[in-house]
């Protein structure tokens, strides 16, 4: 239809991205392709690679069996996903009824100006995505501001020169010390008992825990950081995400699985003896925060 | 069988007709865009208003999408259903004024002035076209895109389509973009109203393709602009 290319809008031309088809079937594997998934694949897609690309929709489409035309409706369809690739650090600022009575529409516009983008664009430099909101459901809390996840409530235009400085930083980075539902442990390994903590290699300025991992006829050395509620690793071989990865001891060679499910997504748990009495135990899944810490 | 009647004539009609259906069994004519034979009711021109029920209760319902009930009582032609339709057909026509299919509809309606905002969009997002390549041609290489003021009709990241066999079905079926008043092919033309004005609306090179006996004229608003 010619109509259609007549009607182009600008904002509307795909980008090219690169996009590993194993990751994607992997997804796809996880949500049995059933009809009523797509919305949790396209979620999952989004954020794996912060956008939908069009080879991914492509393959979805495929491998669900249903014609791209509603997939691509449905990815166009909901805010939240986008075509486009967004930025590193993405900024909603709430205009909802609350927060706009509040003056958020001038927060929205100091935004604007201090990033050079409009709302709903990305710095060229691929930082910051802005975009505006209907209702966050925090009214009284109003004008909201949500940066990475992060919720900022009773935002002045002055105060937003200081968020997007705080977000380059880095807000998901965790203050040792500040937060005391962080704090380090010492574990071995449930089988032979021997010590698994590592000092040769620190993460986060802590010893960090050494076990041997499988997954997918690769094997190799997997640290974790021994801070409980950090999820901060080092791994010889990359886990791509969503990968559910076999942990071994590196003394006894013993596989370290328990009888337990991670209750947030089905994965095995890796159980570690505490050192002082308990156990904590892990999700065996990469990407997946899950733990449980029982002490004694 | 439902017995219900239609501007007073009884008729019994199987369960699951629409009141379109019923209608048109009985000859009563009502307009419709987005509706058509072998495709699924949509309801989204709203042209195919009706008023059921009395009194207080009576309202507007779209009849291709509402079924026949059990001693309802439908009125096709009420003023409040042609009200309804004027206001529909000006509203059709403040969004794309150059369809014949709409001008011949709201020229049948008695309406001859458009009172918003003119805009020169080409689809009326009826969903006939999307219908069309789903259910009788079985591609689904069409469909709905965005949402909102944003939303259109058209192939997944507007390239042709893998699944397009370009049978055409889609253009053939469009309210909006079929048989456009093109005066400058005179044998095409059915209304002719703009031959009076000066400068003729037939000066393809000023006005595009676009014109019709409107008032304001669609062409003479281009003019201006």
């Amino acid at each position: 239809m010619t109509q259609d290319i007549a009607t182009r809008n600008k904002g509307d031309v795909h980008v090219k991205q690169e996009v590993d088809t194993e990751v994607i079937l992997g997804i796809l594997e996880r949500h049995d392709k059933a009809r009523g998934a797509l919305i949790a694949v396209l979620e999952e897609i989004q954020a794996q690679y912060g956008c939908l690309p069009e080879e991914a929709l492509r393959t979805v489409a495929n491998e669900m069996g249903r014609p791209l035309v509603d997939v691509y409706g449905v990815a166009t369809f909901y805010r939240s996903f986008s075509l486009q690739p967004r930025g590193k650090h993405l900024i909603s600022v709430c205009l909802g009824t609350a927060c706009h009575v509040r003056g958020a529409p001038r927060i929205a516009e100091e935004f604007e100006r201090q990033l050079g983008i409009k709302a709903g664009e990305t710095t060229p430099d691929e930082e910051f995505t802005l975009e505006t909101v209907n209702c966050l459901g925090a009214c009284a809390l109003g004008p909201v501001v949500v940066i990475d996840g992060h919720y900022f409530s009773k935002i002045r235009s002055s105060k937003v020169g200081q968020l997007i400085d705080d977000a380059l930083k880095g807000l998901d980075k965790i203050e040792i010390g500040e937060d005391k539902r962080i704090f380090p442990i010492d574990v071995s390994c449930p089988r032979c008992n021997h010590s698994l903590m590592d000092e040769s290699l620190t993460i986060d300025d802590h010893p960090s825990i050494r076990v041997s991992v499988s997954f997918d006829h690769k094997h190799g050395w997997l640290r974790l950081s021994s801070l409980y509620g950090s999820s901060s690793i080092r791994a010889e071989q990359d886990i791509p995400i969503g990968m559910v990865v076999d942990f071994f001891c590196p003394h006894c060679h013993a596989e370290l699985i328990g009888s337990w499910e991670c209750p947030m997504c089905g994965a095995p748990m890796v159980p570690m003896i505490v050192r002082g009495g308990g156990m904590v135990q892990i999700c065996s899944r990469r990407g997946c925060n899950s733990h449980m810490l029982d002490l004694i | 069988m439902i017995t219900l009647r239609i501007n007073r004539l009884p008729v019994s009609v199987e369960d699951g007709t629409t009141l379109l259906e019923a209608a048109s069994f009985l000859g009563f004519p009502i307009p419709t865009l987005c509706h058509m034979d072998g495709l699924s009711s949509y309801g989204a021109c709203r042209l195919c208003v009706v008023e059921i029920g009395e009194g207080p209760e009576a309202k507007l319902v779209s009849s291709c999408t509402y079924p026949a009930e059990e001693g309802l009582k439908v009125r096709t032609a009420s003023s409040r259903v042609l009200r309804a339709r004027k206001m529909i057909l000006e509203l059709l026509l403040a969004s794309c004024p150059q369809s014949k299919t709409i001008q011949d509809l709201a020229a049948a309606h008695g309406v001859r002035q458009q009172r918003f905002k003119q805009e020169y969009e080409d689809c009326i997002l009826c969903g006939l076209c999307v219908r069309m390549c789903q259910e009788q041609m079985m591609a689904k290489a069409i469909g709905f895109r965005n949402r909102g003021e944003k939303r259109s009709i058209g192939t997944p990241f507007d390239i042709k389509s893998d699944v397009c066999r370009l049978c055409g079905a889609c253009m053939y079926v469009c309210p909006a973009c079929q048989l456009r008043c093109t005066y400058n092919e005179p044998e095409k033309a059915i209304c002719g109203g703009c031959e009076n004005l000066t400068p003729s609306c037939i000066d393809k090179e000023r006005f595009d393709d676009m014109m019709c006996y409107m008032d304001p004229c669609v062409a003479c608003e281009i003019e201006k602009e």
